[in-house]
């Protein structure tokens, strides 16, 4: 029974929030300008699903898109600043410095090289992405027991053994929990460049409709976003649970 | 097997920078097993890590089987206070680690995995570890993981142990126990071991020799040959002999601590 109220408390309270909103929306009168009542979102989303599922792809692939490459050189660039402590506290503070550059001022400059549409979101996503999945890496690789290091080393251990026996499976837990991260901050950067500069896509559905008073649209694009990023979210946690087993049931540490 | 000749070794990434081990010198023979004990923070762990070659002396040589140390050494089996088991592996596959490094067993581990398997099962056993070899590290217990860096430290039949305090984190009864594995172990192989500890009776018990060092920078100050018949049993804890070596160096380290 417990179990149970455990399992559906994320639906009842989700539930109990649009009940709420609603009611609120119908007490205090507010117009469908300022704040849509759920109601009216649902009709907007019923009127114009065909626009809503289509942009809705485009945010998808482009935030899978720029995710994907942001996988790949997050990986890399973690592996080369986890390699040795050194690096490490080398280019630690240079890609704090990157990351701490607000990414929508990026995006104009973007633009200009790319165009408007798909490739300035796809960038954005990547932009914003990589560096959690770096730092979780590489702080995995640099933060090996050194008394473990040692002991392969008194064996004859090369640097490639080390690393590969021990550095990257150890890092494995914080890789994958970095994803889920990730996954949230693509879809952040697709959807502030669409805004900004596309013709496709969800965030310019929004402008789009918001530049025309046409809230209930708007409202409904929002949550076509809370829905896909929940559901991104899920999978990656799911895949973390998965293959990370080990590190669930270890003392050892986790990414946060 | 083992001479350190004069050697300085200071850690200079430090700042400032100190002095761990000063002008110390230690010979271990083959098949000796020899204890390093002092006060903490003496040391001790550095000069273990001098001995595999895992840092390079500021001054004097290190030499291990004949060999000067400048490098890493190879042959070398380590454990230390903490069992440091890789938590994604199986208890046997953690023990197998180093048939994965070594060579002639690395290039011929694939192929002969069954035998490997079977060899790392009967170490198991001998530490009273037969049919854990499937689990996980985190599903045994402290002292059952210790024994299992035990394994993991001697399966390659290095031919010398290196032990820094690897007993020193279990209850009194579980370390006696380790001691007796470590007893037989040691007179069935006979490889040689240097092992770092605090406990005296530790050391008074499994060594032929115990070196006592001084107060960082460390310097080994006095060198005791335990003259007790082997093989020993836990009784001879109790004995008079025993007690007087125990008794001794107590004596010595309370000294070099005031120094
Ligand atoms: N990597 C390092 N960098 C700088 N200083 C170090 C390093 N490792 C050890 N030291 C210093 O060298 C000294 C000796 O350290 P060591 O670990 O050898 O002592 P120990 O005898 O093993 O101590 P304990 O009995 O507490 O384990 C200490 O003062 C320590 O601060
Ligand atoms: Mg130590």
């Amino acid at each position: 029974m417990n179990r149970l109220t455990e399992k559906l408390a994320p639906w009842l309270f989700t539930i109990a929030l649009f009940v709420i909103w609603e009611a609120v929306c119908r007490l205090f009168n507010i117009s469908t300008i300022t704040l849509p009542a759920p109601t009216a979102i649902y009709e907007a989303m019923v009127k114009h699903w065909w626009p809503i599922l289509t942009n809705s792809y485009v945010t998808l692939w482009t935030t899978m898109a720029g995710f994907g490459l942001a996988v790949i050189f997050g990986l890399f660039l973690g592996i080369v600043v986890g390699w040795s402590r050194t690096i490490y506290r080398g280019l630690y503070p240079v890609m704090i410095g990157f990351n701490s550059i607000p990414k929508v001022a990026v995006v104009p400059i973007l633009v200009i090289w790319f165009g408007i549409g798909e490739v300035p979101a796809i960038l954005t996503a990547f932009l914003i992405s990589f560096f959690p999945i770096v730092v979780n890496v590489a702080t995995g690789l640099a933060t090996m027991e050194p008394e473990l290091e040692d002991v392969l080393r008194a064996l004859g251990a090369r640097k490639l053994d080390i690393m590969l026996k021990v550095g990257i499976p150890r890092a494995q837990p914080y890789f994958f929990g970095s994803l889920k991260v990730a996954i949230t901050l693509a879809f952040v950067g697709t959807v502030v460049s669409e805004t900004i500069a596309a013709n496709k896509g969800i965030g310019y559905l929004m402008t789009l409709a918001g530049s025309s008073f046409q809230m209930p649209l708007v409202f409904a694009g929002l949550l076509a976003l809370a829905v896909e990023g929940i559901v991104m979210y899920a999978v990656f946690a799911y895949i973390e649970g998965r293959m990370t087993r080990w590190a669930f049931r270890s003392s050892m540490n986790t990414a946060p | 097997m083992v001479i350190i000749d004069d050697v300085t070794l200071t850690y200079k990434g430090a700042t400032p920078a100190v002095t761990a081990v000063r002008g110390t010198s230690l010979t271990v023979d083959h098949g000796e097993f020899a204890a390093v004990v002092g006060p903490s923070g003496c040391g001790k762990s550095t000069l273990m890590r001098l001995v595999t070659g895992l840092v390079k002396p500021t001054e004097g040589t290190v030499s291990v089987d004949g060999a000067l140390v400048t490098g890493p050494v190879k042959i070398a089996g380590m454990a230390f206070q903490n069992a440091n088991m890789l938590p994604w592996r199986t208890v046997i596959d953690n023990v197998m680690l180093p048939l994965e490094i070594v060579e002639p067993h690395r290039s011929r581990f694939r192929k002969h995995k069954a035998e490997y398997r079977a060899r790392a099962e009967a170490l198991l056993a001998t530490v009273g570890l037969a049919g854990f070899g499937d689990r996980f590290p985190w599903e045994l217990s402290g002292g059952m993981q210790q024994r299992a860096s035990l394994c993991r430290s001697l399966i390659h039949e290095p031919a010398l142990l290196m032990l820094d305090e690897p007993f020193a984190a279990l209850d009194a009864f579980t370390r006696e126990e380790l001691w007796c594995v470590l007893r037989d172990l040691w007179q069935r192989l006979h490889f040689t071991v240097i092992l770092v500890t605090h406990d005296l009776r530790e050391a008074a018990f499994l060594a032929d020799t115990i070196h006592v060092m001084s107060a960082r920078p460390g310097r080994i100050v006095q060198t005791k040959k335990v003259e007790l018949q082997r093989p020993r049993d836990l009784d001879i804890c109790f004995e008079p002999a025993f007690t007087d070596i125990v008794h001794e160096l107590r004596g010595k380290i309370a000294e070099v601590r005031q120094a």
